[in-house]
């Protein structure tokens, strides 16, 4: 147990180092992804302006840009690059061989060093980040939400950190079969882009009728993606609240932990299947 | 020295990439279907906003962007982008990788122009589906506006005539900006910020410029108008063919000359940045 989480703690300073080496482009890159916000607060301004109405699907002109903002830091969570393709790219390679005979789990080890990578981004970004809500804290409107509020926000953070990693974990999975899943990323991606709320919230769904009293929200709700960008920010803006807010902390963690058994049993099924050859 | 005949190399460049990419068909039909799958998706989110309002128009004084203007806009911008990631991106991108590994060194060594190889040596085909997109969405759009009942489109011959030259113009400019930061990589060895820096600075092309004129946007428009003029780059040519603006006010016509010497000097400034950032490459490897 103790050598466990001896070589669990080398594994995540090791990574830790690693991300730190790159601070700077770090920084800059962080700064750099809220300009699109910058163009979201002028479209949604000219929207505004063109009509007589104050709100449209139930948000504001300033929710609508801190809703923006907040799905900024619910992405910085769920958001796992090469996570997929990397796995794929050591099972093609042959470089899983080393999980197979070291006595080191591949979920586990993968988990630690985006941790640490999460851990070193925030530690960065935490300035690039207070810089702009500070600049952007009258779009605000309603103010910091309450502790309870922001408890269930952190929780369905930490929570759509976790769904992202074990969904894309399973994805990657799939290479024990197909070796090459760069389409099937592709078209993750798609989906992840515009079902998770990262493009607008998803409420505003609400009014695309599907057949019967079906909207495409009823729809879009059945689906894990919203937990990685949209949840916690509509948790937030307080769009879902008492019983309902209960209800989806409650659903998000039941697709954690399907997401957890679906890629520890894909991770089995592949090892079983997967032949190695050379040295 | 005899010169080569660049349009002929040009033609090679396409017919050995259209080879290339249909050596591999089934990954040139995926790619198709993905670059669409983006563009389709894109369409939705502007369906679903133009489901909430009937036009965008910031200040009602200065003329609306309906929605079929606005998609004439936004299949100028597909054209646009298309011709972008076909002809330059994915050789723009290479030439970072050809600095850091020192195989910029074949392209100095070939008796032709190196700007013109290192731009134009590869076209990824399958991108160019954004343009038949585009095309049928400002085909659809502009049939829906000449045949409305209420302000139908007149249509102007010179203005079909500056179109397809002002979305050049267009292309020229986003080739510069790309090129440029593309010969950053000269001095920095990797530019992967700067390849970010371009994405996001595009960015700002990508919507009417009257949405930028409120408050601190004014500044904004101002920047990305006469210092880096990426608004100019859509909103020219998708103004002249959609004319929001009725009557056309005098300064859209100083909007269009100036965007013909802005294509002008943001090729000559490119060059310039290109051939001056050769002088330092030092070569790698042995």
């Amino acid at each position: 147990m103790y050598d466990r989480v001896v070589s669990n703690w080398t594994i995540f300073r090791i990574a830790l180092e690693e991300r730190l080496v790159y601070r700077a482009d770090f920084a800059m890159g962080t700064l750099m992804r809220f300009l699109p916000i910058i163009t979201q607060i002028f479209l949604w301004q000219a929207i505004f302006l063109s009509q007589a109405r104050d709100q449209l699907a139930g948000y504001r002109y300033k929710d609508f840009v801190a809703y923006y903002l907040l799905t900024m830091i619910a992405r910085a969570f769920s958001s796992m690059p090469g996570l997929a393709s990397g796995i794929v790219e050591q099972v093609r390679n042959g470089e899983i061989k080393k999980f197979l005979i070291q006595p080191i789990d591949l979920l586990s080890f993968l988990l630690l060093g985006r941790i640490a990578h999460k851990c070193t981004y925030y530690a960065i970004a935490i300035l690039p980040f207070g810089l702009v809500f500070f600049l952007c804290r009258d779009y605000f409107m309603d103010g910091f939400p309450d502790g309870l509020t922001f408890c269930a926000f952190l929780c369905s953070l930490i929570m759509g950190f976790m769904i992202g990693f074990f969904l894309e974990a399973a994805i990657g999975m799939i290479g024990f079969w197909l070796l090459e899943v760069s389409s099937l990323l592709f078209i993750y991606m798609l989906f992840n882009f515009f079902l998770s709320g990262h493009m607008f919230p998803l409420d505003m769904l609400k009014d695309v009728q599907l057949w019967g009293d079906w909207s495409c929200f009823d729809l879009v709700k059945l689906l894990p993606l919203q937990y990685l960008a949209y949840f916690p920010a509509a948790v937030f803006l307080k769009k879902v609240e008492g019983l309902e807010l209960i209800t989806g902390l409650c659903i998000e963690a039941g697709w954690l932990v399907f997401f957890i058994i679906f890629a520890r049993c894909t991770f089995r099924m592949g090892v079983r299947r997967y032949s190695g050859f050379g040295g | 020295m005899q010169h080569p005949s660049y349009w002929n190399v040009l033609l090679t460049f396409m017919r050995n990439s259209l080879i290339r990419d249909m050596t591999f068909r089934s990954n040139f039909l995926i790619l198709c279907v993905s670059s669409m799958s983006w563009t389709v998706m894109n369409f939705g989110f502007y369906l679903l906003i133009f489901q909430f309002t009937a036009k965008i128009a910031p200040n009602p004084a200065w003329g609306s962007w309906g929605k079929y203007e606005f998609f004439v806009f936004l299949s100028t911008t597909w054209f646009i982008n298309s011709l972008v990631q076909a002809f330059f991106m994915p050789n723009c991108q290479e030439f970072s990788e050809l600095i850091r590994t020192g195989n910029l060194d074949f392209a100095l060594l070939k008796p032709i122009d190196t700007q013109f190889l290192i731009s134009l040596q590869k076209v990824e085909w399958s991108a160019l589906t954004n343009f038949f997109l585009g095309f049928g969405l400002l085909a659809f759009s502009l049939w829906k506006m000449t045949y409305r009942v209420e302000n139908p489109l007149q249509w102007q011959p010179i203005a079909v005539v500056l179109y397809p030259l002002f979305v050049v113009c267009g292309v020229g400019i986003l080739y510069s900006l790309m090129i440029s930061l593309a010969a950053t990589s000269i001095w920095f060895g990797r530019n992967q910020s700067l390849y970010n820096f371009w994405f996001y600075i595009t960015n700002f092309s990508r919507y009417p410029m009257e949405i930028y004129d409120v408050g601190w946007g004014i500044a904004l428009r101002k920047l990305f108008t006469f210092i880096i003029p990426v608004l100019v780059v859509v909103n020219v040519p998708a103004r002249l063919l959609a004319a929001p603006l009725q009557p056309r006010a005098n300064w859209e016509w100083a909007y269009i000359g100036f965007t013909l010497l802005a294509t002008i000097a943001c090729l000559w400034v490119s060059r310039w940045i290109f051939t001056h950032s050769l002088l330092r490459y030092r070569s790698a490897s042995s």
